[in-house]
C-alpha cells in the first residue's frame, strides 16, 4: 500500500504506467482490433493518414495497414523486452552473486569474464549473434540477454560484497547454512530492490535494441515488429513519411513509459535519494 | 608511472587476446560453410572448387590450428585476407577507420559538450521552467531510437528544408581540395554527428544535473557562498570540478558503445566507416573482415580506457597511481 501511495505521487511514473497500460492493451487486443495477418495487403498502397477512415495511420507501399502493424508489433517489442531482461537478470544475478559471495579467485575469474563482454560494443555483439544464429525470436532474445547481463552482474556483485560483511550473514554462516542457501535466502532478498530498478530500465533498452536489430533486417521474419516497419520504410522516406514516423513514435512512447516507471520505482525504493529531486 | 603503464599494457594485451579467441570461436559456431557460400555465389557447386577455396583460406584445418594461425598472424600485423575483396583485411579497415573515428569522435565531443552544458544549466536553475524543459527533452531523447531520429532529421533537414546533405561523407565527384573539402565534409558530418550524439547528450545531461545537485548540497559549497564567492565562480570552480567525475567515468565506458551505434548511423547515412564495413562483412559471411573489425574496436576501446585512466589523475588529483 505504502508502495502504491508513494508511486502515485510521482506524476511521471503514473503517466508512464498509463502509456504502458495502453500499449499492453493494444498488444493483447491486436487480434481483435486488427484481425488477420498484418503482413497482408488490405487497401490501396501509400494512403496518407486519415485519407481513408479505415486506415487511421495510412498504408505502406504494399497496401498494408500501418496501424495494424503497430498493434501487432507491440506484442513482439514487449515480449522480447521482458523475456530478454529476465534471462539477462538470471545470468547476471547468478554470476554476480557467486563472484560477490565467494570472492577471491572465483571473483577474479568471473569479473575478468564479465570485462570481456564489456569491451566488445554491445550492439555490434548483438548484431553478430543474431546474424550467426539466424534471426528468430529465441536468438534475438538470447542475443540481447547476452549483451546486457554484465551490468547486472557488476551491480549484484557490489551489493553482495557489502552485504556479505553484515552480521545476519555471519550469523547464518555460524549456524552452518550452506553457501547457496545463504545466497538465496539471506542476501538475495536484501539486494532485490536495486535489481528491480535496473531490470525495469533494462526492458526499455532491450526494446530499443530489438527495434534497431529488426531495423537492420535482423528481426524475426514471422513477426511484425516496429523496427522492421521503419527499416522497410527507409527507401520510401521521401514519398511516405508516415510509414516510418508512426512505428518510431510507438517505440519512443513505449521506451519513455518504461523509463518513467523505472524512475518511479527507483524513487520509491531508494527514499534517501528523493531529496535531490525537489 | 612506468610500472603502472606496463601493468596496464599487460592487462590490455590479455583482454584483447581473450576477445579475439571469443570472437573466433563464436564465428566458428556459425552454421554454414563460407567456402560453400562463396562457391555458390560464384555459380559453381563443384566439390573440387569448394575444396580449393577451403584450402586457400585455411578452412580445411582443425579449428585449434586455425585459431593458432590467426593469432600468430595478428601478432605480426597480418589480419588475413578478405574472402570477398581479395585485399588484406588490415588495408580494408585502415581505409575505413578514419571515417568512423571522425564520426564517433565528433559525436563524443558533441554529446559531452552539450550534455554537460544542459546539465549545468538545469542544475543551476533547478525547479524553473528551463530545468523542466531540459529534463523533459533529455527524457525524450533518452527514449528515442537512434535510427529513427536519423531518418526523421533527414526528412526535416534534407528533404523538406534542403539545408543538409542526407548521405555520404562528401559531395561525390565535386573534386574539392584543401579547405573547401574540409568544409564539405564538415557539412556532411552535421546530421550523423547530431543523431548519433543526441542519445548520449541526454545521458550526460541527466548525469551532470544529478551530480551537480549532489555536490551543490555539500558543505564546502556553502562555505564558498558564505565567503561571498560569486555564483558563477562557485559553479565553475567548486561544483563542476567535483561533479564532473561520474560524467567522466561514464564517458570512458561509452567510447566503445559509440562504435556500436555507428553501425546504425553509418547505415542510414551511407557513411563509409567500419560500422558499415562490419555489417556488410557479416551479411556476406566475410569472417576475416568481421574478426578484424572486432579486434580494431577492442583495441580502440582499450586505448581509450587507458587514456581516461591517466586523465582521471588530472581531473581528480586525489586518485593516486597504483
Amino acid at each position: 500500500m505504502q508502495f502504491i501511495k508513494r508511486f502515485s505521487q510521482n506524476y511521471g511514473a503514473v503517466l508512464g504506467l498509463i502509456i504502458l497500460a495502453a500499449i499492453v492493451f493494444l498488444a493483447v487486443a491486436a487480434p481483435l482490433l486488427y484481425p488477420g495477418n498484418p503482413w497482408k495487403t488490405v487497401g490501396m498502397p501509400l494512403l496518407r493518414p486519415l485519407q481513408d477512415a479505415k486506415f487511421l495511420l495510412g498504408t505502406d507501399m504494399l497496401g498494408r495497414d500501418i496501424a495494424a502493424g503497430i498493434a501487432h508489433g507491440a506484442k513482439v517489442s514487449l515480449l522480447i523486452g521482458v523475456v530478454s531482461t529476465l534471462v539477462a537478470v538470471l545470468i547476471g544475478v547468478t554470476i554476480g552473486a557467486v563472484a560477490g559471495f565467494y570472492g577471491g579467485r572465483v571473483d577474479d575469474i568471473l569479473m575478468r569474464f564479465t570485462e570481456f563482454f564489456q569491451i566488445i560494443p554491445t550492439f555490434a555483439m548483438a548484431v553478430v549473434l543474431v546474424a550467426i544464429f539466424s534471426p528468430n525470436f529465441i536468438s534475438i532474445t538470447l542475443a540481447i540477454a547476452v549483451v546486457s547481463w554484465p551490468s547486472v552482474a557488476r551491480l549484484v556483485r557490489a551489493e553482495f560484497l557489502s552485504l556479505r560483511q553484515r552480521e545476519f550473514v555471519q550469523a547464518a554462516v555460524v549456524i552452518g547454512q550452506s553457501g547457496p542457501r545463504i545466497i538465496l535466502t539471506q542476501i538475495l532478498p536484501n539486494a532485490v530492490s536495486p535489481i528491480i530498478v535496473t531490470a525495469s530500465l533494462m526492458v526499455a533498452t532491450a526494446i530499443l535494441t530489438e527495434s534497431a536489430l529488426s531495423f537492420l533486417g535482423l528481426g524475426d521474419r514471422n513477426m511484425m515488429s516496429w523496427g522492421f516497419m521503419i527499416g522497410a520504410a527507409r527507401t520510401m522516406l521521401r514519398e511516405a513519411w508516415w510509414m516510418s514516423f508512426f512505428p518510431g513514435f510507438a517505440i519512443l512512447l513505449a521506451v519513455l513509459a518504461i523509463n518513467l516507471i523505472g524512475e518511479g520505482i527507483n524513487d520509491v525504493m531508494n527514499p534517501h535519494l528523493r531529496g535531490r529531486k525537489q | 608511472m612506468l610500472n603502472f603503464t606496463l601493468q596496464r599494457i599487460g592487462k590490455a594485451f590479455v583482454v584483447i587476446v581473450g576477445v579475439i579467441i571469443l570472437n573466433f570461436l563464436l564465428i566458428k559456431l556459425a552454421p554454414g560453410d563460407p567456402a560453400a557460400i562463396l562457391a555458390g555465389e560464384a555459380g559453381s557447386g563443384d566439390p573440387q572448387f569448394v575444396e580449393n577455396l577451403r584450402r586457400q583460406f585455411g578452412l580445411d584445418q582443425p579449428v585449434p590450428v586455425q585459431l593458432w594461425n590467426y593469432l600468430s598472424g595478428v601478432l605480426t600485423g597480418d589480419l588475413g585476407f578478405s574472402y570477398r575483396n581479395q585485399v588484406p583485411v588490415l588495408d580494408l579497415i585502415l581505409q575505413r577507420l578514419p571515417a568512423t573515428l571522425l564520426l564517433t569522435g565528433a559525436a563524443f565531443v558533441f554529446s559531452l559538450a552539450t550534455g554537460m552544458l544542459f546539465g549545468v544549466l538545469a542544475a543551476r536553475h533547478r525547479g524553473t521552467v528551463l530545468d523542466s524543459m531540459i529534463t523533459t527533452l533529455a527524457l525524450i531523447f533518452y527514449a528515442t531510437p537512434l535510427f529513427w531520429i536519423a531518418l526523421m532529421s533527414v526528412l526535416l533537414f534534407s528533404i523538406n528544408l534542403g539545408w543538409l546533405p542526407p548521405f555520404d561523407m562528401e559531395t561525390i565527384g565535386a573534386g574539392y581540395t584543401g579547405w573547401r573539402r574540409v568544409l564539405d565534409i564538415a557539412h556532411h558530418l552535421i546530421l550523423p554527428t547530431v543523431t548519433l550524439g543526441l542519445f548520449y547528450t541526454a545521458i550526460y545531461t541527466r548525469l551532470t544535473r544529478a551530480s551537480m545537485l549532489e555536490v551543490m548540497g555539500l558543505d564546502f559549497v556553502k562555505t564558498a557562498r558564505a565567503k561571498g564567492v560569486p555564483g558563477q565562480r562557485i559553479i565553475r570552480r567548486h561544483v563542476l570540478r567535483n561533479a564532473v567525475l561520474p560524467v567522466f567515468t561514464f564517458a570512458s565506458m561509452q567510447a566503445g558503445q559509440l562504435v556500436g551505434g555507428a553501425i546504425l548511423t553509418e547505415t542510414v547515412f551511407a557513411w563509409p566507416g567500419i560500422g558499415r564495413l562490419m555489417f556488410d562483412a557479416l551479411m556476406q559471411r566475410d569472417y576475416p573482415v568481421l574478426l578484424g573489425v572486432f579486434l580494431i574496436t577492442a583495441i580502440v576501446v582499450v586505448v581509450v580506457n587507458f587514456i581516461t585512466d591517466l586523465l582521471y589523475r588530472v581531473v581528480d588529483p586525489r586518485i593516486g597511481i597504483s
